[in-house]
């Protein structure tokens, strides 16, 4: 009883050190609703939702390099500057050639990034093959490198060794480089715009159709005569029901809720899709290597596997989905600020994740959508807490960049803790390794 | 030494070029050879040759104890000092207190010289046990820790109840994110001390001379029975313990010297420019140091003093020498800064590619 205790005590303390990232992001957003009373929950909730569809693609973009054992990939800096060369691109041939509409460009740009990132994730994972053990920082270097690259090419071969028109609308006046922001035109929505619906009657659908789910779930389950648990599903059920009835409640009434911005459904569908390719890709044989791969490289190449080979598709893999990822985030932003679009998303993409619950070592799809919405929580309620309590919104901006960088040294700095803490107890060297790498 | 290299490359003769490169390294050349070039075109194009060397001079001994600051952690196995930022936050802690006291002139930067010290020597030993904690993954941990710090010293700077109109808005409270030592009689302090002029060359001989003491004192620490320890950890830790060294308190002990550095560098780097930049001023400052050493001919396990000087020479020297120069070709334009931000992180890169460990 006494030893269970102990077990006990140690697996809370365990479980709280192992999550205190999540805990921390949930405390600050409850405390957030509290003390800003003045936020409206509409104008809430349109902030949360575009951040969501911006940034969820990135952050899901991170999940295939960290379950392979390359760690955080800060290098999908490098896929989100491939995005926007295509971008640049296409918009550049758009105006002065081809004359597409917004789809046509955005399809184009799609497959266009597709190419480019791919050869520049080839680049970077075998990088990270000559950099084994020092993937993250190494990452994180490449993206300032490939900063530089990104910035001689747009500024000095554009118009230099690259001829271009230079009274075209994105090359600057003097007709070299490409100018600082450059307006995405017909690209602006051109993926949020295929349809939209009001974010309340997204709410009504999505409850219905997880109902309708949960309840045939349940239902064939007692028929294969496997006994579920009868108060969860009630549970479910009642909490679903109940969130349906509330969207009807609030479309019948036309509440504030009606004000938040409308889903644009063709972006949460890539989402979804993003999120199905990474669940599916695990099931298969390449999805077993990365496992392998991630767990030992000294095993995974016992066995027969390509450990470079494997590693290099994921980063490839994780670079493409950051340019696209990208591309959906431009054309929700309306204007690409070239030079600085990218810069902060490897940062805050990595952070999200952390905050879902995340390590090195472990990330999953729930915890990527989840982080997504608490780090995004919190960016939106920081200003108004340093309004609140301080007086000062400035406060809040800078509290947000700390809590960032803060998250990623915690997560990182917990992570080799924990592997060195085992390592001592059970006097095996492997879990020091692994940290390592 | 030859007979190796032959051997190594399966009986192939390579002559004294390849035994140069071998010992200088390819990094080091490449960058001299590229500094090189942008001098004999400043030449050509006509630029102000004084001028140039005056800033290089100025630049090279800005930076110098800063890029100092790399040597003791590389040597004690924690791998360059990417928490740089650390150290920096501490000097800048004690120039706003400092200035705050009212302090003028050289007696300002002898108290805040002393203040950052103090701060630094405390910030190192937290620093150094947290890199105790998570030994193998350093250099991630320690940008982040560097990039924390600057994060959170951000918020001090908006709310911390300074009151020195030499650092303030006009209105509002919190300090301005550029502060002016001319105000407070610390601008080129050291600069102008014992400075002279030969062919229209400035020489800043009283920072030179404080960087060129530094570089002896952390020689000479290197060469103490302390600093061989702290080596012989860096170098195989294994080995090291089994000999009785201890290596966690050495790896401390340098990341102190490390972080005091960091404190000091800042103070001479700012009294040089003319003013120092709080906020996200620091955020980015380990790297072009981190480069400095590793241009010299350092790696992320080896450094030395001599890698310091070099480094530092050629790649504060290409970078001043490349600035206007690039101006002229392409006016108005951030040419050398693009040169910097490749040239710095391509070299971090290629030493990352060189480091052993990790393992599959």
């Amino acid at each position: 009883m006494k030893k269970a205790k102990g077990l006990l005590a140690r697996f809370n303390t365990s479980y709280l050190i192992d999550n205190i990232v999540p805990i921390i992001f949930i405390g600050f957003t409850l405390a957030g609703f509290i003390v800003a009373k003045g936020l409206p929950i509409n104008f809430f909730l349109s902030e949360l939702s575009s951040r969501f569809y911006r940034n969820a693609f990135l952050v899901l973009s991170l999940l295939i390099p960290v379950i392979a054992g390359l760690g955080l990939n800060f290098g999908i800096v490098i896929g989100a500057m491939s995005g926007q060369l295509a971008i640049l691109i296409v918009r550049y041939l758009s105006i002065d050639y081809l004359h597409l509409s917004g789809t046509w460009e955005l399809i184009l740009c799609f497959a266009l990034a597709l190419p480019i990132a791919a050869f520049v994730g080839f680049l970077t994972g075998r990088l990270f093959n000559k950099t084994r053990g020092q993937e993250m920082i190494a990452s994180l270097i490449a993206g300032f490198f490939a900063n530089g690259v990104y910035q001689f090419l747009l500024l000095f071969v554009v118009g230099v060794i690259i001829p271009v028109r230079a009274t075209h609308p994105i090359i600057k006046p003097d007709g070299v480089g490409v100018r600082m922001t450059v307006d995405m035109g017909g690209l602006h929505y051109a993926l949020d715009r295929i349809f939209r619906v009001p974010f309340m009657w997204a709410v009504l659908v999505v409850s219905l159709l997880v109902l309708a789910l949960v309840v045939v779930m349940y239902l064939v389950r007692r028929k294969r005569g496997q006994q579920g648990s009868l108060v969860s599903f009630i549970i479910k059920v009642a909490l679903l029901a109940g969130l349906a009835c509330f969207s009807l409640y609030s479309i019948a009434t036309n509440s504030r809720l009606m004000y938040v911005r409308q889903v644009p459904v063709v972006t949460v569908i890539l989402i979804a899709l993003l999120c199905v390719f990474n669940e599916l890709i695990m099931k298969t044989k390449l999805g077993q290597d990365f496992r392998s791969v991630g767990q030992s490289q000294h095993i995974a190449a016992a066995n027969g596997i390509n450990v470079d080979r494997t590693r290099v598709i994921a980063v490839v893999i994780s670079t493409v989905l950051a340019a696209w990822g990208q591309i959906a985030y431009v054309q929700d932003m309306g204007t690409l600020n070239v030079y600085g679009a990218h810069s902060q998303i490897g940062m805050f993409s990595v952070a999200a994740l952390l905050v879902g619950g995340a390590s090195v070592r472990k990330a999953t799809v729930p915890q990527a959508l989840i982080g997504t919405l608490l780090f995004h929580s919190m960016f939106i309620m920081s200003p108004e807490i340093g309004k609140a309590v301080f007086g000062n919104a400035l406060l809040g901006e800078y509290f947000r960049t700390f809590m960032a960088y803060g998250v990623i040294g915690l997560a990182l700095g917990i992570y080799a803790w924990n592997a060195n803490r085992k390592s001592r107890i059970t006097l095996d060297p492997e879990p020091v390794k692994e940290a390592n790498s | 030494m030859s007979v190796k290299i032959a051997k190594k490359n399966n009986g192939v003769k390579r002559g004294l070029a390849a035994s140069i490169i071998d010992k200088i390294g390819l990094p080091t050349l490449i960058i001299a050879a590229f500094f090189a070039a942008v001098m004999i075109t400043a030449v050509v194009l006509k630029q102000s040759i004084p001028v140039l060397i005056s800033d290089i001079l100025r630049r090279f001994g800005m930076n110098g104890v800063l890029v100092l600051a790399m040597v003791p952690a590389i040597r004690s196995g924690t791998g360059p000092n990417f928490a740089l930022p650390v150290g920096i936050i501490c000097g800048l802690l004690a120039w706003t207190i400092g200035i705050e006291m009212g302090l003028t002139g050289i007696k300002l930067v002898l108290v805040v010289a002393l203040m950052a010290t103090v701060f630094a020597v405390i910030a190192g030993y937290l620093y150094g046990r947290l890199l105790n904690a998570v030994k193998g993954a350093e250099m991630a941990i320690a940008t982040y820790t560097g990039f924390s710090i600057v994060g959170f010293m951000a918020l001090v700077w908006l709310i911390a109840p300074f009151k020195s109109k030499q650092m303030g808005w006009m209105m509002g409270s919190g300090l301005r994110e550029t502060i002016k030592l001319e105000g407070v009689g610390a601008a080129q302090i050291f600069n102008k001390f014992l400075s002279f002029e030969v062919l229209g060359i400035t020489v800043p001989t009283g920072m030179l001379l404080i960087f060129f003491a530094f570089c002896l004192l952390i020689w000479l620490f290197f060469r103490t029975k302390t600093g061989i320890a702290i080596t012989a950890g860096g170098n195989n830790p294994e080995f090291a313990a089994a000999s009785g060294i201890n290596i966690d308190r050495n790896r401390i002990i340098a990341n102190i010297i490390s972080t005091v550095l960091g404190a000091l560098g800042i103070i001479i780097y700012s009294q040089s420019y003319g003013y120092f930049q709080l906020y996200s001023g620091p955020l980015m400052m380990a790297f072009p140091a981190v480069a400095g050493v590793l241009i010299g001919g350092a790696t992320a396990s080896k450094a030395n003093v001599s890698h310091v000087i070099i480094g530092t020479f050629l790649f504060q020297g290409l970078l001043t020498a490349s600035a206007p120069l690039a101006n002229q070709l392409f006016e108005g334009s951030d040419l050398s800064e693009i040169l910097r931000m490749v040239l710095q992180n391509g070299i971090i890169l290629y030493a990352l590619t060189q480091v052993k460990g990790g393992g599959k």
